[in-house]
């Protein structure tokens, strides 16, 4: 038997793939990922049209997507996040079919169910065997954890791994398992490593980012949830990851043994684990080089599904058990519902990925942000899109105070105690409007370009074109 | 303030605004912002208020305002008329 080839243009005939079908690819490759356009360059060519594209997430590396488009190769797109630069084409209207949006956990949960039928998966993989045994942690593009292609391997019909990296079999560890492989293709090269991993993740410098950081840090002090067994999740941006920082002497002081690191996972987090404040990390991506090394060489760094990461319709997932997520926003507003998916102006320049999953899952959801952002306030009466509910947000943490969700008393009362700034989140509003004014409300009118579908299901907000 | 050659101030990072001013006939402002939709009105006003108080009736000012407060603009635009106006 052999599933081995290095002709591309073999395979996907193999694969069946054929007009009117739906293929899948995940993002660790993120930015430097070189297999999405190889692929559907290559249906082009073979005269496959009318494609439905099942992504993780997008990036601008992906841009000739747009010309796919125009030509009618690829008529959908269901997505987790896409950057500005393809949110853009989006927002001006170049797909007919509105994208449907999901999170990180609603993917899998959308595939495992059967709503989401993948034909075809194509897996870009750093390193894999003849047989399709695949892994992230070696080879010249190792991206580390392979959680988000975890589901497209075991739902997909036919499951197509492309490596750059061909290891003798049987290769150990393999999160992509030769049960579900079909073919394996060996290409020159799957993506450009400068842009799927950063060298090294740096914290904010900015005095802003890091007073929000400080003060997010304790809010999760006085939350209650200070104890043996803690776990924690913050995103990569500028001021979450400064919050590790400030947790660490904390943790120190009280002598707190945790539980878990979760998420996407910098060096900032294993060197959490290194240093003995978490027992494990659960990785279903990693951000940087540091991160790729550890979840390589320390067993005490686990690779996890995006299923097990946040699928609401599994048994269980970790994000059900964790007890603090810091998050960013683009914008948040009076009922503390949180937009990542578009600028102020009504453009697509993101996505969920795991906000409303942890948010919704996490026992005390923060978002930190500045007041204002280059003119923009934050907080606004309503936000352009709503990504996660309010109901699911707890605590906004900004330079000048923290608003406490109405739906959390015994919270506020307990920050107030701990002599935090706890300030009304209009107080902090107007605040901000001292400084910038007051902005002309700007929401785009134009026809339905995407959808956005809650982790449980259901639309929870649509995003307009831009007419310009 | 006489306008008797062309200055500018301010950059393009953001939160700043690089204004340039140039002599003409009557007032007029040209702006270009990240957030023209939301505080175009404010910025012009800003703009037209700073030249009212220096006394400049001629002048043509371009604003490529990147998120500038109010403050940053009202001092980018005197430095640029004082500039032009050869007093700095």
């Amino acid at each position: 038997m052999n599933k081995l080839t290095s002709n591309l243009a073999d395979a996907i005939r193999a694969s069946g793939l054929q007009s009117g079908m739906t293929i899948s690819f995940h993002h660790h490759l993120r930015n430097g990922d070189g297999v999405l356009n190889l692929v559907l360059a290559e249906a082009a060519r073979q005269g496959i049209r009318d494609l439905t594209l099942q992504a993780s997430s997008l990036f601008d590396v992906h841009l000739p997507l747009l010309d796919h488009i125009k030509s009618g190769v690829v008529t959908g797109i269901e997505t987790n996040y896409m950057s500005a630069g393809i949110g853009r084409a989006i927002s001006e209207g170049v797909l007919e079919k509105p994208v449907i949006f999901r999170s990180h956990g609603g993917r899998p949960a959308a595939i495992a169910s059967g709503r989401v039928v993948i034909d075809v998966a194509f897996i870009a993989a750093p390193a894999a065997d003849s047989m399709g045994n695949a892994n992230g942690v070696s080879g010249p593009a190792a991206c580390g954890s392979l959680g988000y292609a975890m589901p497209d391997a075991r739902y997909a019909k036919r499951v197509v791994v492309i490596t750059d990296h061909v290891m003798p079999y049987p290769l150990s560890p393999c999160p992509i398992e030769e049960t579900d492989v079909d073919i394996v293709v060996q290409v020159p090269s799957i993506g450009d490593p400068k842009g799927i991993v950063s060298g090294t993740t740096r914290i904010t410098r900015d005095p802003v980012g890091l007073s929000i950081a400080r003060l997010a840090a304790q809010v999760i002090e006085h939350s209650g949830l200070m104890k043996d067994g803690f776990s924690f999740q913050t995103g990569a941006g500028g001021a979450s990851l400064a919050v590790t920082e400030y947790l660490k002497p904390i943790l120190r002081a009280k002598g707190i043994q945790g539980s878990f690191g979760l998420g996407g996972i910098t060096g900032y987090l294993v060197d959490m684990l290194k240093e003995g404040y978490f027992a494990q990390l659960l990785d279903v991506q990693c951000f940087d080089l540091t991160a790729v090394e550890s979840i390589r060489d320390n067993p005490q760094h686990q690779e996890i599904s995006a299923e097990r990461y946040a699928s609401p319709n599994a048994r269980s997932c970790a994000v059900k058990s964790l007890d603090a997520v810091v998050l960013g926003a683009t914008e948040i507003d009076l009922d503390f519902n949180v937009n990542v998916h578009t600028d102020s102006n009504g453009y697509i320049m993101g996505g969920s990925g795991g906000h409303s999953d942890t948010a919704e899952g996490a026992r005390l959801s923060l978002i930190v942000a500045p007041l204002f952002r280059a003119r923009l306030p934050i907080i606004m009466d309503k936000v352009t899109t709503v990504t996660t509910r309010g109901s699911a947000v707890d605590v906004l943490v900004t330079q000048r105070g923290v608003a406490v969700n109405p739906r959390r008393p015994e919270l506020k009362a307990g920050l107030a105690a701990a002599g935090l700034p706890v300030l009304d989140i209009r107080e902090l509003q107007s605040l901000a409007h001292q400084f910038t004014g007051v902005p002309r409300a700007v929401k785009p009118q134009g026809r339905v370009v995407a959808k956005v579908e809650y982790p449980l299901g259901g639309i929870v907000d649509e995003i307009r074109s831009v007419i310009s | 303030m006489l306008i008797h050659k062309t200055a500018s101030a301010g950059t393009l990072e953001s939160n700043d605004v690089l204004v340039t001013v140039a002599p003409g006939s009557g007032i007029q402002v040209h702006v270009e912002s990240v957030v023209l939709a939301q505080f175009g009105g404010q910025i012009r006003e800003t703009v037209l208020d700073t030249l009212s108080r220096l006394q400049v009736t001629d002048a043509v000012v371009r604003l490529n305002d990147m998120g500038a407060l109010d403050c940053t603009i009202a001092a980018r635009v005197e430095a640029a008329v004082r500039r032009a106006g050869g007093d700095a």
